[in-house]
């Protein structure tokens, strides 16, 4: 819908097209062309600022932009109000959004903290990725010390997409949303400065993949286009409820509405890494650059998932009986099948993508409860199990070989890892005890609230699924924690590297934040989690269209 | 506190301080001491809990502290395997009875709604008679364990494990006779429940002839002794189960039992701490000019258990008769006929102690040089034995005990009269009784020498010389079946329960295994698989379950 200035008394327009010009919030915009505007002026920094400084000077940049744009997002979460639509209805600014973005941008900025992490002077990534590796140019530029400066710029435009990703309230603003986000990514994961052959494999498959999950999130948007005659959010979600589009009155328009569905969750359930359309995860988050991984398996799954969220509350959230079996298959496949497939890994990026798959699987089932405890048990879920991950990719990228200084994935070789650095292990376990779902670790309390959601909604046997499968998890993150205390280590066993002081920092806020989330998570809860009747359907706290002028105006 | 607890309490108090000084001497050269007398004392202290609490969870809290500080002493020489297991033995009973005191609490507590004594005994006219039975049923329960009764008795004689001052003051004394106070205790209640009362009495009946019987064919003094003590409370539960008539005479036959019970321990203990801690009667033997102190005062004792005339445990023995005959009917004359069977035993195993011990031949080994103990310990059986003499006639003569229990326990004093007890066709039996018993014994372990081996018996010796067979009964009926569930039970967590943990890990890491090759590492079978997931996506949108 419009945000017309109702008081003038036009009637709105009821497909998002009108003769004049749209009216723009540039208040409620800011936070996007803040990071858009750092991003631009990143490339052209890239362009003109002296090699010297340069990463210096992205550095502050991104941070700033972050910064900047998490400090709006503060701002707007009063203004807001109830909520509105802006720019054209396009977007939708409401609390629930809000909170999704500013998870994002705390963890950009965490994961900004890795991704410019040095270790003897060299960062993670390629210090030249057009050069073939194992090449004489490529060492010419390592030893020239060149390096991708770029990355920053990157990693501004992909958290940019991640913003717009959950704040879409239209169909085609979410696909450009998406691609928005993938794209630099897609770039980032084929940079790393070691292993780049397998790096770039990883980029590849994720490309491939990722635009083969597009392809299908395209044809649903026309699909259900067909069907509701809009690709806006609140147009659609009052189709679906009278039945389709005016040409459909006879009622069968259903199986135009059933492709779009099925197709666009088959897009969103690829981001997010469902089972089946994970397979993908494994492979990109062991091939790409480890800071990378961090910001995927964090940032861009509360961004998906706030998203997919979106998509199934707010425009089909009136058609919760057509798709809430599919739900069911693929929350049980993705927590079954991941939980099984993790148990026999043996690299530890490869379990935590694994892990991370599972976790997708326990958060669908809130999801599939469709109801305001849901979506507040699946934003807590998110925002727990983004720091935490964060803080365990921070500690794979200190283990490392003896010799090349390569991160050393091999759990066998993690023996003593508990005797020789005891701070991190204890810190790593923390972190795997709250995957688990430990009492007293946010793990827990996530896990917990989504449940509790899912039983609520009648969903029992989907919950009795999601402990079991927890249950096998439990397993393989105990064995971590079994190799690294009680194996005594074969020959030299892995260095571990001195925590720089900006790794050192994302570990101990994700110490910080597990512990505060799972000890005292009732002031979260309280004032930062939207909260509802009990059985409320989620769209009364997401907003479609404009439901109040907002005070800034 | 009423008059009732002031009995036990002066009992207690008085008999345990003679102990405790007797102890001084037992024990004084036991590394272990200190320790005996913590023990000793938390037991003191207990059973005044037990007898001082006014509602029955105070009395179950000194009931479990008795049998901790009964289990502990036991097992004092806790490296003596015998006295670990007796110990163990003891505490794994008592729990029995101990069960059937907290459900029958627990059904006071729920249904008559209160567990002070007050208050339950107020409800008890308003409660249904399957309660009062039930709640009746389950006393009687937890006295058996503490007082060593049938079916509940195997421990006691395992007990004597425990040093003697231990078996004279615990399971003699006072601790064993806290299933009589609690009967008598919870009188109101057994009153209300007929049935409950004949079980009191057969119980007690049964548990007093089967002790008469052990203490008969038993060589070792103190399990002798032990087996004397089963069949004397026996004989105080039955009286206890006659009601009100019962009451003072049961209560006041413990007080003169715990007197010349005690004494009597005290003097085996003299004597084995004359004969190197040997417990076989067959090899003691004309002690008496050995040890003149002991063998007066254990004469005493003697004298008054098998109820002599005049002497304390004639007055109440002679009670106790006059009132189970005084009830009337078939059961009067029954459990009447039973006391009178029963202290013809006591005066045959009795009078078969003092024989084999005192009198006759010298039967022990070179090597052992027999003396009188210390004053320490001579002391207290000295007082002892005046209190055996005495007391009876004290508390009997003129109805005094049972007008300074009446208010307690509401009885209608049972008029004793000394005449009576000549006149009356039991009384007259219960000499006649006592003579021929003294003169059994005399026959067979006077007049004929005493052989050092005991020699092959008839199927009656045989019997109650394996205590009745009672641990074999125990472990055929409770043990061997409970060994043969728990090695079930633990090839069922082997093999099933491990098992299926077992088999379900295995299976978990083989289908992991099996769905781990899907993940090939080639882009297009992921993009294969993704396919899959739509039609499946597909499948379930069309087919809604």
């Amino acid at each position: 819908m419009i945000p017309l200035n109702l008081a003038d008394g036009a009637p709105p327009a009821l497909h998002g097209v009108t003769e004049a010009p749209p009216v723009l919030d540039w208040w409620l915009l800011a936070p996007f062309l803040v990071l858009f505007g750092a991003g631009v002026l990143g490339v052209l920094l890239e362009a003109f600022w002296p090699k010297g400084s340069r990463r210096t000077a992205q550095i502050v940049l991104t941070a700033v932009a972050l910064l900047g744009a998490f400090l709006l997002l503060v701002l707007q979460v009063e203004a807001v109000g109830e909520g509105t639509t802006i720019a054209n209805g396009v977007l939708a600014v409401d609390r629930t959004v809000l909170f999704f973005q500013g998870t994002i941008t705390v963890l950009a900025l965490i994961s900004l903290m890795l991704i410019a992490e040095r270790r003897d002077g060299r960062d993670a990534f390629s210090a030249q990725a057009a050069t073939v590796p194992g090449s004489e140019e490529e060492r010419t530029h390592i030893l020239a010390g060149s390096q991708h400066t770029e990355v920053y710029p990157l990693v501004l435009f992909a958290v940019l997409g991640m913003l717009m990703f959950p704040a879409s309230n239209d169909f085609l603003v979410m696909f450009i949303a998406l691609e928005v986000m993938s794209l630099p990514l897609y770039l980032l994961c084929g940079l790393a400065r070691r292993r780049r052959l397998f790096s770039q494999e990883a980029a590849v498959k994720y490309f491939l993949l990722g635009a083969f999950s597009s392809a299908f999130f395209l044809f649903g948007i026309a699909m259900v286009y067909g069907y509701a005659g809009s690709v806006n959010f609140g147009v659609i979600r009052q189709a679906v409820e009278s039945g389709g589009a005016e040409i459909f009155q006879d009622g069968n328009g259903e199986p135009l509405l059933l492709m779009g569905v099925g197709l666009v969750a088959i897009g969103l359930l690829f981001k997010v890494g469902a089972v089946p359309f994970h397979n993908w995860k494994p492979d990109v988050y062991q091939g790409a650059p480890t800071p990378i991984t961090a910001l995927m398996a964090s940032c861009t799954l509360v961004a998906a998932f706030g998203a997919l969220l979106r998509v199934f509350f707010v425009p089909f959230g009136t058609s919760v009986e057509l798709w809430e079996p599919m739900l069911w298959t693929v929350a049980i496949l993705t927590m079954v099948v991941a939980a099984v497939v993790a148990v026999t890994q043996r690299d530890v990026k490869r379990l935590l993508a694994y892990s991370s798959v599972v976790h997708a699987g326990f958060i669908l089932t809130a999801v599939v409860a469709g109801s305001v405890e849901g979506l507040a048990g699946a934003m807590f879920y998110l925002a727990a199990y983004g720091f935490t991950t964060l803080g365990a990719f921070a500690v794979v990228t200190l283990v490392r070989t003896r010799d090349g200084g390569q991160e050393l994935g091999d759990l066998d070789k993690w023996a003593g890892l508990g005797r020789r650095s005891p701070g991190l292990a204890l810190a790593l376990s923390l972190f795997l005890l709250a995957f688990a779902g430990i009492p007293l670790t946010s793990g827990f309390i996530g896990k917990f609230a989504v449940f509790e959601a899912a039983v609520a909604a009648g969903a029992t046997p989907l919950v009795v699924v999601g402990v079991l499968s927890s249950a096998v998890t439990a397993y393989f993150y105990v064995r971590i924690i079994v190799v690294m205390f009680f194996r005594d280590s074969e020959g030299e066993g892995p260095t571990v590297a001195r925590a720089g002081m900006l790794t050192g920092s994302v570990i101990t806020v994700g110490v910080a934040a597990t512990l505060a989330l799972g000890i005292l998570p009732g002031a979260f809860l309280d004032t930062l989690l939207p909260s509802g009747e009990p059985g409320q359907e989620p769209a009364a706290v997401m907003v479609d269209q404009v439901t109040e002028v907002p005070t800034g105006e | 506190m009423d008059p009732l607890s002031i009995s036990f309490v002066l009992l207690i108090t008085f008999v345990g301080s003679l102990i405790h000084v007797y102890s001084l001497g037992y024990m004084a050269e036991d590394p272990g001491r200190r320790r005996f007398f913590a023990y000793l004392n938390l037991f003191v202290a207990a059973m005044l809990v037990l007898v001082l609490a006014d509602n029955f969870v105070l009395l179950f809290l000194g009931w479990e502290g008795v049998g901790l500080a009964s289990y502990l002493l036991i097992g004092f020489w806790q490296y003596k395997p015998t006295a670990a297991t007796a110990a163990k033995k003891a505490f794994l009973i008592n729990r029995v009875g101990d069960i059937g005191l907290l459900v029958a609490i627990m059904i006071m507590f729920t249904v008559l709604g209160a567990v002070s004594f007050s208050d339950v005994f107020a409800a008890v006219p308003g409660a249904s008679d399957g309660i009062l039975l039930a709640i009746g049923l389950l006393l009687l329960l937890g006295a058996c364990g503490k007082s060593a009764q049938l079916p509940l008795q195997a421990w006691l004689l395992d007990a004597m494990e425990g040093p003697t001052p231990v078996s004279a003051l615990i399971h003699a004394a006072t601790m064993v006779t806290a299933g009589v106070y609690l009967i008598v205790r919870a009188g109101p209640i057994f009153e209300g429940a007929p049935v409950a009362q004949t079980a009191v009495m057969t119980v007690g009946a049964a548990t007093m002839l089967a002790g008469g019987l052990i203490a008969s064919a038993k060589d070792d003094i103190k399990k002798s002794l032990a087996g004397s003590t089963m069949s004397q409370i026996g004989m105080m539960v039955l009286a206890a189960g006659l009601g009100p008539v019962g009451y003072v005479a049961a209560i006041a036959h413990l007080i003169t039992h715990g007197f010349f019970k005690a004494g009597l321990f005290l003097g085996a203990g003299s004597v084995m701490h004359g004969m190197n801690d040997d417990v076989d009667m067959r090899r003691y033997g004309g002690l008496a000019s050995k040890m003149p102190i002991t063998f007066a005062t254990f004469g005493l004792g003697y004298l008054a258990i098998i109820g002599v005339p005049f002497l304390s445990g004639w007055w109440t023995k002679e009670s106790i008769i006059s009132a189970a005959f005084g009830i009337g009917g078939t059961a009067g004359a029954v459990f009447g006929t039973a006391i009178i069977v029963g202290a013809a035993l006591t005066a045959f195993y009795m009078s078969r102690m003092v024989f084999m011990t005192f009198l006759g031949k010298k039967r022990w080994d070179d090597g052992v040089h027999p003396h009188e103990s210390p004053v320490s310990m001579t002391a207290p059986m000295v007082v002892l034995s005046i209190g055996s003499v005495a007391l009876g006639a004290f508390l009997v003569f003129g109805d005094r005990f049972a007008g300074f229990l009446a208010p307690a326990i509401g009885a209608e004093p049972h008029h004793f009269t000394v005449g009576h007890a000549f006149t009356a066709p039991y009384g007259i039996a219960a000499l006649v009784v006592l003579v021929l018993g003294v003169a059994l014994a005399w026959f067979m372990y006077l007049r004929k020498p005493v052989a050092r081996t005991a020699p092959k018996g008839n199927l009656v010796t045989n019997t109650a010389r394996n205590e009745l067979y009672g641990n074999e009964i125990n472990e055929g009926l409770f043990m061997r079946p409970g060994q043969v569930l728990t090695k079930a039970l633990v090839v069922i967590e082997d093999k099933v329960i491990d098992g299926a943990v077992n088999g379900l890990g295995a299976g978990v890491g083989d289908s992991s295994t099996g769905l781990g090759r899907t993940q090939t590492g080639f882009a297009r079978t992921y993009a294969l698989t993704m396919l899959i997931g739509a039609v499946i996506v597909a499948a379930t949108l069309v087919v809604r379950f």
